[in-house]
């Protein structure tokens, strides 16, 4: 058992509140909803009238949540079948498919893994175990967090500008990848930091006490540690990069692709780009053809967090 | 030096040794500053994204006022750079922006402030954990499938019970739009409640507030800033969405505050543009980077009040 606790409010009690820097929920004896602490009527009836309003906030948005899925469901399922996930997009809404959107997605996604993991966490290793403690490192971390604010579009049109126009790239998987990689970087830099971050210093002290260098310590000691909450954080990066539609719109244009993109150089669209071309058909066939892109959009997204979610509990650890 | 690197065999024990350690210790010095070198390298890249964003949209625009004067863009109230004559007064796209991220905002503030109250104040634990996933599940979906959530599931209801002439209103975007930044709202908050101290809000109870007491009028008042700080946040996020606005709220600019009419943002307007014939380096062309560039401003300096209030004011107590 714990020792007798400090009378509250004696000084040791209130510093050891201001000191502790995560504090606990609160948890301790509440009234129940509309209880007779109240002894109004009045004020009894307002404490379980609000109650059930602030319930019902959490459950319009739950509500909201399963309608949308609901609705993509019933108007998708006919349609999402094998042919659907190998075939071409068509002028006919019962032929087309999505196999163009999906391997422009893995390509996509693979070249941005390809750029966005080595500099995103060579920046967090930097900013984390290198970085003197300096005006120009705060800036950079100011920058690298107004960088993750920067709505999409914007790197839209920076990645037209840059990779497609003056890096002569084209509207190509490289120029898209690139563009894809500058809009996710932040957001890689700052969950690599984070679980740098959790890597207890004593592991750190004890590498630097046996003789090892800083780069030592890192290679040896942070990241072995720090890895699986790295990969977790950037699978969610990643799959921001899949659902996203705004850049990649305006990179890869709309274009009718019968051909799955053979190397970086070539043409491609992604899976959203896709269903955006299919939303705005006005055909009455497409409304159901985009339903299934979106379960098949879905259905990626899901799997990638459910990796995601379980490299976390399988590695996480507790110090 | 030199000659003890040719060291001969008989006394070569301790030197050679020596000798190898230098060289180890010489070696992973070397190693060290490479990849301190490669990784300066690696941070410079997000230096210099923002650079090529701000000089990109900023160069373009130059261009773009030397033919279109500043006033004209910033206080014209017609839009009509696609068509003769051509018109560049940008308050049409404002306002379709603001409208379409007000109503966004009104319907975020409401559930994600009643929901960081259930949350906070009383939902048990074990709901908590349950419910929290499932609203930020929300954050996660990808915007084109809540394009097609207005257009194909809301906006036909919203048609049924009120007079929207067209199938495009900024009403369906803009709601839709709510409930995607509504756990950002409900998040944020929540972390701002959760800080307030206890000794607050017992009390208030010993007082005999009711819980509804101690939520209104001690725990949001605390964590006033927190709430204020995620509402932008989420305006900002709202204002600068793309696709949910161009799928269901059209693309006629329209200088309007009546939430059912359709209207084009400045996100929508870029796709608009961007998706077309129009040649590069056009004047049409040069439009979207003025717009990127106000629209940039817009949410940068949201963003920069939003987290300066959050730092200002966390761990206060």
């Amino acid at each position: 058992m714990e020792r007798q606790q400090a009378p509250l409010g004696s000084a040791r009690v209130t510093s050891q509140i201001a000191a502790s820097v995560t504090r606990p929920r609160y948890s301790g004896p509440t009234p129940p909803v509309g209880s007779a602490t109240a002894r109004s009527p009045w004020r009894r009836w307002r404490d379980r009238f609000f109650f059930l309003l602030f319930f019902a906030s959490v459950a319009i948005g739950i509500f909201g949540l399963a309608a949308l899925v609901i609705d993509v469901l019933t108007d998708g399922l006919g349609t999402l079948d094998f042919s659907f996930i190998n075939s071409y997009p068509s002028r006919h809404a019962g032929e087309s498919g999505i196999r163009a959107a999906l391997f422009g997605t893995i390509w996509i996604t693979v070249g941005t893994a390809a750029f966005a993991i080595p500099i995103g966490v060579a920046t967090a290793i930097y900013l984390e175990e290198f970085a003197p403690d300096h005006w120009s490192t705060r800036l950079v971390q100011l920058n690298i967090a107004n960088l993750a604010g920067v709505p999409s579009i914007i790197y839209g049109i920076l990645g037209l500008a840059l990779f497609v126009q003056a890096f002569a790239l084209d509207r190509s998987v490289l120029a898209g990848s690139l563009t894809m990689t500058l809009l996710i970087l932040p957001i890689v830099i700052i969950v690599s930091q984070e679980a740098i971050k959790a890597v207890p210093n004593e592991f750190r002290d004890a590498a630097f006490a046996l003789g090892a260098n800083r780069w030592q310590v890192v290679k040896t000691v942070v990241l072995p540690q720090a890895i699986p909450g790295i990969m977790s954080g950037i699978i969610l990066a990643l799959s921001r990069a899949v659902g996203e539609a705004a850049p990649m719109l305006m990179i890869s244009s709309l274009v009718f692709l019968t051909f799955i993109p053979s190397s970086p150089g070539d043409r491609f669209t992604v899976l959203p780009v896709q269903i955006f071309n299919w939303v705005s058909l006005p055909q009455p066939g497409f409304q159901a053809v985009a339903s299934a892109g979106i379960i098949v959009l879905l259905a990626v997204l899901l799997s990638m967090n459910s990796i995601a979610i379980w490299i976390r509990n399988r590695y996480q650890k507790r110090y | 030096m030199a000659s003890l690197n040719r060291a001969e065999p008989e006394r070569s024990g301790i030197v050679a040794s020596l000798v190898a350690r230098r060289r180890a210790r010489r070696r992973v010095r070397a190693e060290q500053l490479v990849i301190l070198a490669l990784l300066l390298i690696a941070t410079l890249v997000s230096v210099l994204t923002t650079v090529g964003i701000i000089f990109t949209l900023v160069r373009e625009s130059f261009g773009f006022f030397q033919e279109v004067s500043v006033w004209e863009f910033v206080t014209g109230t017609k839009w009509a750079p696609l068509f003769e004559p051509q018109a560049f007064g940008v308050l049409p796209l404002i306002a379709g922006t603001l409208l379409a991220a007000g109503i966004a905002g009104i319907v975020a503030l409401t559930l994600g402030l009643g929901a960081a109250i259930y949350l906070s104040e009383y939902a048990p634990d074990r709901v908590r954990r349950i419910i929290k996933p499932i609203l930020e599940v929300l954050a996660g979906i990808p915007t084109v499938v809540y394009g097609f959530f207005a257009l194909s599931f809301l906006t036909p209801i919203l048609q049924s019970v009120l007079p929207i002439p067209v199938i495009f209103n900024v009403l369906s975007a803009g709601m839709v739009m709510g409930l995607m930044i509504m756990p950002m709202v409900s998040t944020l908050s929540e972390d701002a409640m959760v800080a307030v101290p206890r000794e607050l809000r017992d009390g208030a109870y010993a007082l005999g507030a009711t819980r509804f007491e101690v939520a209104t009028k001690v725990v949001v008042p605390a964590a006033l800033p927190g709430i204020v700080a995620s509402f932008i946040l989420a305006l900002s996020r709202a204002i600068g969405e793309t696709l949910i606005v161009t799928i269901a709220a059209g693309a006629t600019p329209n200088l309007t505050i009546n939430p059912l009419e359709s209207i084009q943002t400045m996100t929508a307007y870029i796709v608009q543009v961007s998706l077309g014939e129009t040649p590069q380096g056009t004047l049409v062309f040069k439009t979207i980077f003025a717009v990127g560039l106000l629209l940039f401003l817009m949410t940068l300096t949201m963003n920069i009040i939003g987290r300066w209030i959050v730092r200002r004011y966390t761990e206060r107590y």
